[in-house]
């Protein structure tokens, strides 16, 4: 049974379908990525199977052991103001509420894993106001993956970060994605760092609609 | 001045003032963090303004003003979150119009009731001898559950005022929290607006924390020195304002305005 099963949803924003009738799935281990110009609706798909946008018509169904609020999402634009007061743990302990009320030091234990799984684990009692970019967006990347060890969502999550730290970032995920066998979904906007991305790609362009393999996905752009 | 101080707990006025104030400083403290982290002060300001009007309409027309207060501060409360959940308002100006018109028909309200003799500036700045053996029950009850609530939900707090989507992400029920919260402050906001006055009850919320912020790295200290100085400078405003007959909530503030000024010193110093 595939992780994720999306059958023939269509999402309306208004009167405008911003999803039409779209289908695909994932099986445990993909690394999806998510391509297509401004306002294809990739952010609308991931609030779909997040659960928090609502499906005209079709359904997503995920595999019993996934339940929703046991999703790692990292959002869109980073949330958090830059002088939030809040230490690394802090932040990063939010990720397990789905799990605990109180973070005993039984869950605090993933939280140590997570940040030893991203290289951060000497940041952990700084305060998140002080880290660079890239530093902040593995902060939150630990914070997601807290919260699952089944499905990651990412939505742009790289945008503001510079060549070098995207790339690390990139080489990041796919190694999660290896070693944990984790799931990933990726909306993103550079299909330059191909070596680093997924195995598989969804393209929402109107004109040129694909899903399938990366390495299928990139002999198609040179034909054309 | 400590004989000052310790003679004047012989007045059971005093003593309630300062079990009441201790309580809703800390409540305000706590609140106070979520609301400024997260750029709501101006809610606190909003309410405060609604919970002068209410109590003056009440004592206008003969009603008990925490009962009428309490529950026009709430409905108040879920408007005003309403408003600034909802992209197509301005909220800033829509809690403003808002604030300002129950301030306004409270002045009307009480200047057309015959026979009023409602002491509008203790109302507007604050007054020690405002608790009443009533008000100290009542305010005792809210302020242990609301203490008592803030930290049973300590890190789902955190969680929606550090990243709400987030937060909504791993299930915690955002809106049901914002509510409480909402709850909370309206009370507390009534309860201490006698003893602040309406016009600074909302300083008590927002002061220690933009103090304490000058301080911390952390949320978790942030909180924590919210919280002292709080209940510090309420002390302090509250002595003074015993000792030289001046009006409690302005003293406290005032106290607030120096304890800010030396925070942000050794701020700068650091």
């Amino acid at each position: 049974m595939p992780l994720i099963n999306v059958k023939n949803i269509t999402v309306t924003y208004g009167k405008h379908k911003v999803i039409d009738n779209l289908s695909f799935s994932l099986e445990e281990g993909d690394f999806l990525c998510i391509v297509g110009p401004n306002g294809s609706g990739k952010s609308t798909l991931l609030k779909a199977i997040l659960g928090e946008a609502k499906i005209h018509s079709g359904n997503i169904i995920l595999d019993k052991e996934l339940k929703r609020n046991f999703i790692g999402y990292l959002p869109q634009h980073n949330n958090i103001p830059e002088d939030f007061p809040a230490t690394v743990n802090e932040i990063v302990y939010t990720g397990l509420l789905n799990q605990t009320h109180f973070v005993s030091s039984k869950y605090k234990k993933r939280a140590d894993d997570a940040l030893k799984t991203l290289g951060i684990s000497s940041l952990k009692n700084d305060s998140y106001s002080n880290l660079s970019g890239g530093q902040r967006q593995k902060v939150l990347l630990a914070r997601a993956l807290c919260a699952t060890s089944k499905l990651l969502i990412l939505d742009e999550a790289s945008n503001n970060l510079d060549y070098n730290s995207k790339s690390s970032f990139y080489a990041l995920l796919k190694k999660i994605n290896k070693t944990e066998n984790l799931t990933i979904i990726m909306v993103t906007h550079d299909l330059d760092h191909k070596n680093l991305l997924g195995n598989k790609i969804l393209s929402l362009d109107h004109d040129s609609p694909f899903f399938g393999s990366t390495d299928e996905y990139v002999r198609r752009i040179h034909a054309h | 001045m400590l004989t000052d101080f310790i003679n004047m707990f012989q007045y059971d006025f005093i003593v309630r003032a300062f079990i009441a104030g201790i309580l809703i400083s800390v409540c305000a403290a706590l609140l106070g963090t979520n609301l400024i982290l997260r750029r709501q002060s101006m809610i606190g300001d909003g309410l405060s303004h609604v919970a002068f009007g209410a109590t003056v309409i009440a004592l206008s027309l003969g009603f008990t003003p925490l009962y009428f207060a309490i529950p026009t501060v709430l409905i108040a409360s879920f408007l005003i979150l309403r408003i600034s959940n909802n992209k197509h308002i301005n909220g800033d100006a829509a809690i403003a119009i808002l604030s300002t018109s129950a301030l306004a028909i409270g002045a009307v309200v009480n200047a057309l009731s015959p026979g009023s003799n409602i002491d509008i500036n203790s109302y507007l700045f604050g007054s020690i001898l405002a608790i009443n053996q009533t008000d100290i029950i009542i305010i005792a009850i809210v302020a242990i559950a609301s203490i008592l609530l803030y930290f049973t939900f300590y890190r789902q707090i955190f969680a929606i005022t550090i990243d709400e989507r987030f937060a909504k992400s791993v299930g915690i029920k955002t809106d049901l929290y914002n509510a409480i919260l909402a709850a909370i402050c309206s009370v507390i906001i009534v309860l201490g607006m006698h003893m602040m006055g309406a016009l600074l009850i909302s300083s008590l919320i927002i002061f220690p924390c933009i103090s304490a912020r000058l301080m911390s790295k952390s949320f978790k200290s942030i909180v924590i020195f919210s919280v002292a100085i709080s209940v510090i400078t309420f002390i302090f405003g509250l002595t003074a304002s015993y000792s030289f007959n001046l009006p409690s909530g302005a003293s406290i503030v005032c106290a607030n305005l120096i304890c800010f000024i030396i925070c942000w010193v050794y701020n700068k110093l650091r």
